[in-house]
């Protein structure tokens, strides 16, 4: 079983949703990720997304942009992030990490080759903005030879139709995308995440992540309530811009705001009924 | 008449013969390239979209409105010009031009423009967007938003609306607003970044307008078909001028709109050669160039797989152009496509040579053409050299100069 399967299992044996962090790997500077990441790991954090950064992130909004700036400036590239998770794995073998980000860099690494450098690294999947199902048959092919999943996304507007065909290539988690917009967007609606999450329940058996819009204890709660993972991204990344210039900091600022996300999960899984659905 | 078993020599004198190339196929790709390489929440707007396309395709009331607004309000057909002058100059080929300049807004863009705004009221749309480069686009499309009565958003580099403020003025005069993108290098892919953010966000009411023959399925296919008017005039009116195809075609390729317009209604008559020119920027030796298909190699941005100038990890690179409009990283997918098969050669041109080429026919034939022209034009002198007097090029001139005589002056060491 892979290692994204067997935490899923673990957490709904448990009636707990996971928590979900995303950090772009490399920001500020690469020597900080690979604490970060433990550190996030220490404060409840379930499964990592390690963003690797790009020169033209379409789907990310300024936050998120200006992280892949920074990493970008230190020249931080794919091998250079499958080389950080090899260094979190030395310690960590159970967190599952997911790796997010634009199919570019492993078109030109080669699909074949970032396959077998990811597995052999000890990533566990990856979710590529830009690769729907439709252009994702020869990618998906040999990660599934390595082990790894590609995960997919779902967005608002989604119809029927294409959750089914998301569903039939779909493996390790489903992310839904809970509003129509850029990462770090605001407006996130509980009730029509909850709809659409009971869509792709109707055709997915898949653990489902909901991202996009949370910032904090209380929309990680409230989330928490309906999806399998609350997936957390621009509101740690702008935590990391403000610590910029004082990277030893970061590791400790992140898992204490993460330690506050844990806890409204938690509550959330107390009273709700996310996991136990499942 | 009997049928011909040579298919190609029966339709010789016939217009529409592109229907014997069918590219792109039924998910937008031609060969490897092309595609829909867009984060999920665009792929239903994107399917969408086709469907209305096709849709409006078929109707010939939609045909009509389109050909009523091109002859009426872009003024076509634009002419073709013998420049007999200058290809006396030049001393080889003859050399047509293909006025794509004398078109209301001063360029080739418009063509597309119109169509996709009858396209975005058909569809019910109430709000337009677009990227611009050197504006050229954007004015395009604020024009007929104007026009249509739509709220119009163009996003433009920073970099782009510091030395093209003369647009940004026309733009605003027309009523839309223009946002100066601040983002990565702050040139066209930024503000194409930017505009794709846009359009995630507010999908519901708002048609995004692709300037170029790039993006993901089907605006490579949607625009070529938009821009494929100039093709379709000239082959006409150059058979009508001469009893003959041209033998060669040139056009500049930044995106590449106005070359694949001219390019497609030939493609099957494969008699004609077909040039398609890049900029060299500074020369292809020095990095600071705009060359992907010359130069390049091919990836995936912007929706589509197609040449890019990206380096060994996959980032894309910045690019120079002296003319704003060629100053991209990608290329429209049909032109590697076209490069791969050997159908369409490609060269490049640089600052300088497109210069000369620029100050050259302003003093030869009285037209002052856009700094992107340019370069096919010297393309075509250079061609046009190794060529037989009784031979012919058609060459398109997509916009004419008026935009560029800052940067010409500043060029010359003048300040207007």
């Amino acid at each position: 079983m892979s290692r994204i399967a067997a935490r899923f299992e673990q957490l709904a044996g448990r009636g707990r949703t996971a928590l979900v962090p995303f950090v772009t790997a490399g920001d500020p500077n690469p020597e900080v990720t690979v604490p970060l990441m433990h550190a996030m790991v220490a404060a409840g954090a379930d499964l990592i997304e390690l963003g690797v950064p790009f020169s033209d992130p379409m789907a990310d909004g300024p936050v998120i942009q200006r992280a892949t700036e920074r990493a970008l400036a230190r020249g931080v590239s794919l091998t250079q992030v499958l080389e950080m998770v090899r260094a979190f794995r030395a310690q960590d073998q159970d967190t599952p990490v997911v790796l997010m980000g634009y199919l570019n860099p492993i078109e030109v690494m080669g699909y074949a080759s970032f396959s077998e450098q990811a597995g052999a690294a000890g990533v566990d999947g990856a979710l590529i903005v830009d690769l729907p199902p439709e252009e994702g048959h020869d990618l998906i092919t040999m990660m599934r030879d390595q082990g790894l999943d590609l995960v997919n996304l779902i967005a608002p507007t989604s119809t029927e139709a294409r959750i089914a065909k998301i569903g039939q290539v779909a493996s390790g988690f489903v992310y839904y995308v809970s509003i129509k917009g850029v990462t770090g967007a605001a407006h996130l609606d509980a009730s029509t995440i909850a709809d659409k999450v009971g869509e792709i329940r109707a055709q997915i058996r898949l653990p489902v992540g909901v991202g996009f819009g949370i910032k904090d204890a209380e929309t990680a709660g409230q989330v928490a309530r309906v999806a399998d993972a609350v997936i957390v991204g621009s509101a740690i990344v702008g935590r990391i811009e403000s610590l910029a210039d004082t990277p030893e900091r970061i590791p400790e600022s992140i898992a204490e705001f993460l330690g506050g996300l844990r806890a409204a999960i938690d509550v959330a899984d107390g009273v709700g009924h996310g996991s136990t659905s499942r | 008449m009997a049928i011909h078993a040579d298919n190609s020599h029966a339709s010789r004198m016939e217009p529409g013969r592109e229907s014997a190339y069918d590219m792109p196929d039924a998910n937008g790709h031609f060969g490897p390239y092309g595609g829909m390489f867009v984060a999920e929440t665009l792929m239903y707007p994107l399917e969408e979209l086709l469907k209305a396309y096709e849709g409006c395709m078929a109707d010939p009331l939609f045909q009509s409105e389109l050909d009523a607004d091109l002859r009426d309000y872009v003024g076509r057909p634009s002419p073709l010009y013998h420049a007999e002058r200058w290809s006396r100059e030049v001393g080889g080929a003859q050399i047509y031009l293909k006025r794509e300049d004398l078109n209301h807004t001063g360029a080739h863009k418009v063509n597309n423009t119109i169509g996709q705004a009858l396209l975005a009221k058909r569809m019910g749309k109430t709000r337009i967007i677009a990227e611009t480069g050197a504006g050229q686009h954007g004015v395009a499309t604020a024009t007929v938003a104007a026009r249509l009565g739509l709220e119009c958003v163009v996003y433009m580099g920073e970099v782009d609306v510091a030395r093209q403020e003369a647009n940004v003025y026309r733009m605003r005069l027309l009523g839309a607003q223009v946002v100066a993108v601040k983002s990565g290098s702050r040139t066209l892919k930024d503000a194409m970044n930017e505009a794709m953010r846009d359009w995630v966000t507010n999908v519901d009411n708002t048609f995004y307008i692709i300037g170029t023959v790039a993006g993901p399925h089907p605006y490579p296919m949607l625009v070529r078909d938009f821009q494929a008017v100039i093709g379709r005039e000239a082959r006409a009116q150059i058979l009508e001028r001469t009893g003959r195809l041209p033998d060669a075609l040139v056009a500049c390729v930044g995106g590449g709109s106005n070359a694949l317009g001219l390019f497609y209604p030939f493609i099957g008559d494969t008699e004609v050669a077909i040039y398609g020119v890049e900029a060299a920027g500074d020369g292809l030796e020095t990095g600071r160039h705009a060359a992907p298909l010359t130069a390049g190699r091919p990836g995936v941005l912007h929706g589509n797989r197609t040449y890019l100038m990206e380096d060994d990890n996959g980032q894309i690179m910045e690019t120079h152009s002296i003319s704003a409009g060629l100053d991209y990283p990608g290329v429209g997918p049909e032109h590697s496509w076209l490069k791969d098969s050997g159908r369409a050669t490609y060269g490049a041109v640089s600052d300088d040579e497109a210069l000369a080429a620029f100050h050259h026919l302003t003093r030869t034939e009285g037209i002052i053409p856009a700094l992107e022209s340019s370069h096919a034009l010297a393309y075509a002198h250079t061609l046009a050299a190794t060529m037989r007097p009784d031979q012919s090029i058609l060459v398109n001139l997509s916009g004419r100069g008026d935009k560029d005589m800052h940067t010409v002056a500043h060029h010359d060491g003048l300040v207007l």
